[in-house]
């Protein structure tokens, strides 16, 4: 039945959120991780969402044609490709010999703007299943 | 006079499946509210159930024939959500994804209020059909 697929569409919607949560804690975490040298250096993470493709079991519950995505999937996690910020620091001790040291390429404010979206979507994600689950607790009362 | 179920629950029973069936495409759209290059879809909930409750469609439908053994008889459409409409977005956004959390929220509330009303007429009925079968 579409209305226990809803569980479904919204927990795939609330793990996917989940995860790009999970990237923005990590890159939070490391933006002041400095090293030597650029290929160490830690680089912003980020998730790719797409629908998630229904399976030949929704097609043969449903009439052909009309069978909606099954929720979002996450497909990879992929480093951003953005320059990384060097630092002439020569004092400092992970310099390289001519003093910089390089930073990662988070950027914070942009983090902060995804945190803010991920934990509003899952929210309401989590809205959307309370509803459907309140639609069918009503269907099991019927004829009472 | 026999009591046809049919005739007795009305329109109730397939507007019942349709929302059922529209809470599915509304969450979906709002779950994929941050993928870019998703098109928000919907069902064209009149049409639909017009078409559930007339026996004869107006327009002719298009089946798929198949000419081959190796044809499958399903699957073949590779929008996979082919009769489902598209939304067209008050504000499009830079990555191509056209939901509009809000909108299809008011959109999921109002089908859920829906499926309520559908389901405490079609309780009634039965209520109904209850107190005629025991002669209350």
């Amino acid at each position: 039945m579409s209305l226990s697929n809803v569980f479904g569409i919204a927990g795939s919607a609330m793990n996917a959120q989940s995860i790009r949560l999970n990237t923005t804690a990590s890159n939070m975490a490391n933006a002041e991780s400095v090293s030597s040298s650029e290929g160490e250096t830690y680089r912003a993470r980020k998730p790719v969402f797409a629908v998630k493709a229904p399976s030949a079991e929704d097609y043969a519950a449903a009439d052909a044609g009309q069978v909606p995505g099954q929720g979002v999937e996450v497909l990879e996690i992929v480093e951003s490709e953005a320059p990384l910020r060097m630092a002439y620091e020569p004092s400092h001790p992970m310099a390289d010999e001519n003093g910089y040291v390089y930073y990662p390429n988070v950027n914070v404010v942009e983090e902060m703007a995804d945190m803010i979206s991920a934990s509003r979507s899952f929210q309401i994600n989590a809205e959307i299943m309370n509803t459907a689950k309140q639609m069918l607790q009503r269907t099991l009362t019927l004829g009472e | 006079m026999a009591i046809s179920f049919d005739s007795a629950l009305g329109i109730h029973e397939d507007a019942l499946l349709l929302r059922a069936r529209r809470a599915e495409v509304l969450a979906n759209n709002i779950a994929n509210a941050d993928t870019p290059g998703f098109q928000a879809r919907d069902l064209d909930f009149e049409a639909v159930l017009r078409g559930e409750t007339d026996s004869e469609l107006d327009e002719p439908v298009v089946e798929l024939v198949q000419t081959q053994p190796g044809h499958s008889d399903d699957l073949l459409e590779s929008d996979f959500a082919a009769e489902l409409m598209y939304r067209i977005p008050y504000q499009p956004s830079v990555d191509g994804n056209t939901v509009e959390v809000q909108e299809e929220m008011a959109r999921y509330t109002d089908n859920a209020i829906r499926f309520q009303s559908s389901f405490t007429l079609l309780n009634s009925k039965f209520t109904g059909l209850m107190g005629a079968i025991k002669g209350e």
